[in-house]
């Protein structure tokens, strides 16, 4: 596949440019950060203030509060419940599409794989969302692979028309858009949206990103803030963790979503925390790996550095993992999830992007929200 | 003597307003009857009539209830949230929260007003919740609001009064009842509000974070009434100086 590898920081034609100095601030930030600085006394330091600086929030990231977990879940546990009390809300994805146009050397939807690929007719993506509103759920992902061509604004925007009719709560994870086009999509009656920058290290982000307009980094990193200006309600962000070094993507993301939310006070701020899995068998004590451990001290630096953020919790971590982190950081779970395309109504038509590691269904996750003293919550929001 | 509360006509025995949104919906039942409470506050965003956990369900029928329009960003917004909550046979009352912020959910006094202006025409019994500034009360008198709440710190924060001499000029000039709201961290915190003139404190956090819920509201009640005793028996005076026992000025002879 010797296709003519574009420069990955230059945007393409069609692709909007806003004015905004928040790639640059993050860049060079994290450029400068270096995890390895921090002593004991940074994160005890850190571990006993109310709002943590820049500073602050780098001694958590860094190895030398991994001794200081429990203090750290201690700690991220009383600001959950200061900021969403005991209440967890539920929603579930439904993939519409996954046909992409791009080639990304870590996905299992890249365009050179050859897996079964679909996209909902409007029909079926109707009985999918019927289906899934009779499991009791209000609030609704909806995801595309990366291809406009195959899955265009139009399209996404007529299922989301359709979701509004049965869904309270609606959300987009799709490819990075224009303004008008998320503006487009927010009077469909999308408000929240979903978009993961997978690393923040630019040559990293060149490497894994082979071909296809996802390898632009700059358009992608913008896209939180073209939403935002198109009228979305809320955000999300996150890094592929493990993908590069995890502790510079983490601190990255969060610095990211912090910027964005100083510059646009009202959205509502969003993290969701995937992961690449260390190789089983592979216990040796490589510093990058990203184990549960990992995975939960950037969880708790999010919520110290940002106690008001929503924090999602997805299928791709075990059962036993989510149900722990509930209430204690993170504040969202999906549940009955299928990753196919399709799937819950009709037979599955597409092939799924990952393996999920939990496949318990709605009713099964309400039960264990309450037998842990939980509020699983439905509706949370009124679409204006 | 019988000291009730009256906000927009209606008449409470109860001082203190129960906030919901933090706690599991089957305590409500408990919490309510701990606390003594005859009014109690919920987001109309959560409720999911006709679904699962519905925050509706749960609410004893006895109690009035205080929707609010959190969510709303603009006047225009809250507007329509009030609306909605009324048609979905929340009653007429409306606590108008609108909000700008979402680190700190301050809120926005401005367009509060402008909310206030627009639902009290439409006969809505309404409660806006509001940053302290006199100025901004006034404004809110004349718009036609039922009582005002401004906050006592950052919701959530349980940080008490920090704004407790901006609260006490809303209660010395405004001709309303002044609803402490946001902040009040403890029952000490409640009481004190109560002690210095409040008509009555609203409560969410400082309870749905305590390890026993029922009990814990069972402690405002009591602090918020003790407060209000206090209040009404009059506080014995401060005295910013000690008394000298031998007078400075009892060399003067004539």
């Amino acid at each position: 596949m010797a296709k003519k590898r574009v420069n990955h920081m230059e945007y393409l034609d069609g692709m909007e440019k806003i004015p905004s100095d928040i790639m640059e601030k993050v860049l060079t930030t994290v450029d400068q950060y270096d995890y390895l600085c921090y002593t004991a006394k940074d994160v005890e330091t850190a571990l006993a203030k109310d709002q943590l600086s820049l500073h602050d929030y780098g001694a958590l990231l860094s190895p030398a509060a991994l001794p200081y977990l429990e203090e750290m879940a201690r700690r991220g546990k009383s600001k959950t419940q200061k900021h969403f009390g005991n209440s967890i809300s539920l929603f579930t994805p439904l993939y519409i599409a996954n046909y992409c146009a791009n080639e990304c050397t870590y996905c299992g939807f890249k365009a050179t794989n050859k897996i079964h690929r679909a996209a909902l007719s409007l029909s079926e993506a109707e009985k999918e969302l019927k289906a899934i509103h009779e499991t009791g759920l209000e609030e609704i992902l909806i995801l595309t692979g990366e291809s406009r061509h195959l899955s265009d604004v139009d399209y996404i925007g007529e299922v989301v028309k359709l979701a509004t009719n049965y869904f309270t709560t609606v959300g987009i994870e799709i490819y990075p858009l224009n303004i008008d086009e998320y503006a487009y999509l927010h009077q469909c009656g999308a408000d929240f949206v979903s978009v993961y920058q997978e690393t923040y290290n630019p040559e990293t982000y060149e490497q894994v990103h082979l071909w296809g307009s996802k390898r632009i980094f700059p358009y992608r990193f913008h896209a939180q803030e073209r939403a935002l200006l198109g009228g979305m309600r809320g955000v999300s962000f996150g890094a592929l963790l493990g993908l590069d070094d995890f502790r510079k993507d983490a601190f990255a993301a969060g610095l990211h979503a912090h910027l964005i939310q100083q510059k646009y006070p009202h959205a509502e701020i969003g993290f969701s925390v995937p992961r690449l899995r260390p190789y089983i068998n592979n216990k040796e004590n490589n510093s990058k790996d990203v184990h549960e451990r990992q995975l939960l001290q950037v969880m708790l630096a999010y919520r110290l550095f940002m106690p008001y953020a929503g924090i999602t919790i997805s299928t791709r971590e075990r059962a036993g993992f989510r149900d722990h982190v509930v209430g204690l950081v993170a504040t969202k779970m999906s549940a009955g999830v299928n990753v196919g395309v399709g799937g819950h109504e009709e037979e599955q038509k597409g092939d799924k992007q990952f393996e999920i590691s939990d496949e318990r269904t709605v009713a099964d996750i309400h039960q264990m929200l309450i037998n842990k003293g939980l509020q699983p919550v439905y509706s949370d929001y009124i679409r204006l | 003597m019988n000291d009730t509360l009256t906000i927009g006509g209606h008449t409470f025995q109860s001082r203190f307003i129960l906030g919901s949104g933090k706690f599991s919906l089957d305590l409500i039942q408990a919490v309510v009857e701990n606390g003594g409470a005859e009014m109690i506050t919920l987001a109309l965003r959560r409720a999911n009539v006709g679904g699962a956990e519905n925050i509706l369900d749960y609410i004893p029928k006895n109690v009035t209830l205080l929707p609010n329009t959190s969510g709303a960003r603009t006047a225009e917004e809250a507007v329509r949230i009030a609306r909605l909550a009324r048609e979905i046979g929340c009653g007429d009352f409306i606590k108008v929260e609108v909000i700008n912020d979402s680190k700190y959910l301050l809120p926005d006094n401005y367009e509060t007003v402008k909310a206030t202006e627009i639902l009290a025409k439409e006969d809505f019994i309404v409660m806006p919740y509001m940053y302290p500034d006199l100025q901004v009360a006034r404004s809110l008198v004349n718009a036609g609001a039922a009582a005002v709440m401004p906050l006592g710190s950052p919701i959530g924060s349980n940080k008490g009064l920090q704004t407790k001499d901006f609260i006490q000029l809303l209660i010395d000039e405004i001709n309303l009842p002044i609803i402490v709201d946001a902040g009040i961290g403890r029952p000490s915190q409640a009481c004190e509000a109560m002690e210095m003139g409040a008509a009555a404190v609203m409560c969410n956090t400082a309870i749905a974070t305590s390890n026993d819920i029922p009990t814990m509201a069972k402690a405002f009640k009591q602090a918020i009434e003790a407060g209000r005793a206090a209040y009404l028996a009059g506080l014995g005076r401060v005295l910013q100086t000690a008394e000298a026992s031998s007078p400075l000025t009892g060399f003067l002879e004539d």
